[in-house]
């Protein structure tokens, strides 16, 4: 559960910068990523070395285990094998969690219809309901996109519904004196007053699709990443185990740190204009 | 200019301009509330006319029903002899609150009501352009709105408002946000507006002193139910320059006089 906790924080900056000294904080927010990834690190090989449990290995044996894993191949299969339920379920969370979830933000009759099934997805618990999934829809591709839509979608859908919920009315008010159409005020206001919410729901969504990706290779079948994961705890090789925990984790923050960009520069004044408003 | 097009019912009103907008018997009720009764007012062309009176009397009710923006439950709103059934392109909204696009530049701001009108990338800039030097914001084109100062931000709402070219300006306290300096500044400018534009403008204010400053005409109206109450139109010499206005005894009396019929109605 450790391994965890990197994706959330680094989930989590992005909308707390930007108040004051804005020239600053690129420079200073990279010093401390790396410090605290440093702090991360040295805290895990300290840990290793101690060691808290023979199951733990420290930090280089971990990075060591997944150079090796990298130079001989086994990595990149496994993620040819784990990034397809990945890829698939991810972007059909974002099209349509974000599609449903404007519709649900716009249409009291929707919101009644869909915001029941995305709170009861969403509290779920879902590695419960696994064996029913495998039941309806077996151990293949199908069931693992499930399981990925099923923790990335709902916090995708109910972010974009009250985010569009939340559009200022003086705004809608003010496109409408100036004679916009209704699908121009959904693209001129609504969108991007919603856009920080939508990303911060796409941020979290995200996250919880890696977390079901693995998931999925975990409790249904062992591909992949989750089968490194398997196999390499079952032999007790556990630094290649935390390897493939590290990887993903990575990528996650990868990831994350892709759709922030995109975040910026397709709505460009946002990060700056809710800050004094 | 089509002078006869119009109702008779602009006789009544003394020897001024034909109206550009008149509203007749509006009645608007908020649920059981009646926020406005039987309101009829006329609106001279190339005036500035303005709506006042104590906090919660109609008087933003009344310009957003004028605006189109909200419905009246009965009577009627007619722009250039045209009823009014929603926005139009002769009618341009300066908010209270500014309005402004946060995530877009000043110019996308100003521009955004030719946008909506389908004006031309190129053709929409250049006009924006043109409004941004006019209100005196050259410079900051490609500023962002929270880098700019209310008074500022009020310039951008006043230029958007001007870029659409629209014969009637719908000003819905637009100087209550600013602070005092700013707001004298903005009254100055605000009639060399009236003077060059040829442009009909409807204001509402809670200030009586600016009231009286800047129009030719006031509508003076009381609370629950919203009503006219009297329309005053100041005939202060005000080619004598901005300064020497609040100096005109005739300013002075009519602020006073208004104050004396408003301040029973102030809690």
């Amino acid at each position: 559960m450790r391994q965890v906790a990197p994706v959330s924080i680094a989930g989590a900056p992005p909308g707390a910068p930007g108040t004051a000294k804005r020239s600053l904080i690129p420079a200073r927010s990279l010093v401390l990523k790396l410090l605290s990834a440093v702090i991360l690190f040295g805290a895990w090989e300290i840990a290793g070395r101690i060691p808290v449990s023979y199951a733990f290995p420290t930090f280089l044996e971990s990075m060591a285990a997944l150079f090796r894993m990298a130079a001989d191949g086994t990595l990149w299969v496994a993620y040819a094998e784990t990034l397809q339920p990945l890829a698939v379920g991810v972007a059909i969370s974002a099209v349509l969690g974000i599609a449903i979830g404007l519709w649900v933000g716009l249409s009291n009759f929707f919101d009644w219809l869909f915001s029941p099934i995305f709170i009861v997805m969403q509290a779920a618990p879902l590695a419960a309901l696994i064996p029913l999934l495998v039941l309806a829809y077996g151990i293949g591709l199908t069931s693992k996109v499930l399981v990925v839509c099923i923790m990335a979608m709902p916090v995708i859908v109910l972010n974009t519904a009250s985010a569009v919920r939340n559009t200022p009315e003086n705004l809608k008010e003010m496109a409408k004196a100036y004679l916009a159409s209704d699908p121009a005020i959904l693209t001129k206001i609504v969108i991007p007053a919603a856009s920080p919410v939508i990303f911060a729901g796409l941020r979290l969504g995200v996250s919880a699709g890696f977390i079901g990706a693995i998931l999925a290779e975990l409790k249904i079948t062992p591909t992949g990443v989750g089968d490194i994961i398997t196999f390499s705890r079952s032999i007790a090789d556990y630094p290649s185990m935390y390897a493939a925990i590290f990887s993903i984790i990575l990528l996650a923050v990868l990831f994350l740190n892709l759709l922030e960009w995109i975040e910026s520069v397709l709505f460009k004044g946002n990060q700056r204009g809710y800050v004094s408003d | 200019m089509a002078m006869s097009q119009t109702e008779p019912a602009v006789a009544e009103t003394q020897a001024i301009p034909e109206s550009a907008v008149s509203t007749r018997n509006i009645t608007k009720f908020y649920g059981e509330t009646e926020a406005l009764r039987d309101l009829s007012l006329e609106f001279p062309r190339g005036q500035l006319t303005s709506l006042l009176g104590p906090s919660g009397c109609g008087k933003t009710t009344l310009l957003k029903i004028i605006a189109g923006l909200l419905e009246p439950t009965s009577g009627e709103v007619e722009v250039n002899g045209k009823t009014v059934t929603g926005p139009g392109p002769d009618r341009a909204f300066v908010f209270q609150d500014f309005a402004l696009l946060p995530w877009a530049s000043v110019l996308r701001n100003v521009a955004f009501g030719l946008e909506m009108r389908g004006a031309g990338k190129s053709e929409r800039e250049a006009k924006a352009e043109h409004y941004i030097k006019q209100v005196g914001l050259a410079g900051f084109e490609n500023a962002y709105p929270h880098e700019l100062s209310g008074g500022m931000r009020q310039r951008v709402g006043l230029a958007r408002a001007l870029a659409v070219d629209s014969q009637v300006l719908l000003m819905d306290e637009p100087f209550s946000a600013v602070d005092e300096q700013t707001r004298r500044k903005f009254q100055e400018d605000l009639l060399a507006l009236v003077l060059n534009e040829n442009k009909t403008f409807i204001f509402v204010t809670h200030s009586i002193e600016e009231a009286v400053y800047v129009s030719d005409q006031i509508a003076i109206l009381l609370p629950r139910p919203s009503r006219v109450h009297e329309i005053i139109r100041p005939s202060i010499n005000r080619e004598s320059g901005a300064a020497n206005i609040r100096r005109d005894p005739e300013y002075l009396d009519i602020v006073d006089e208004i104050w004396a019929s408003l301040r029973s109605y102030v809690e």
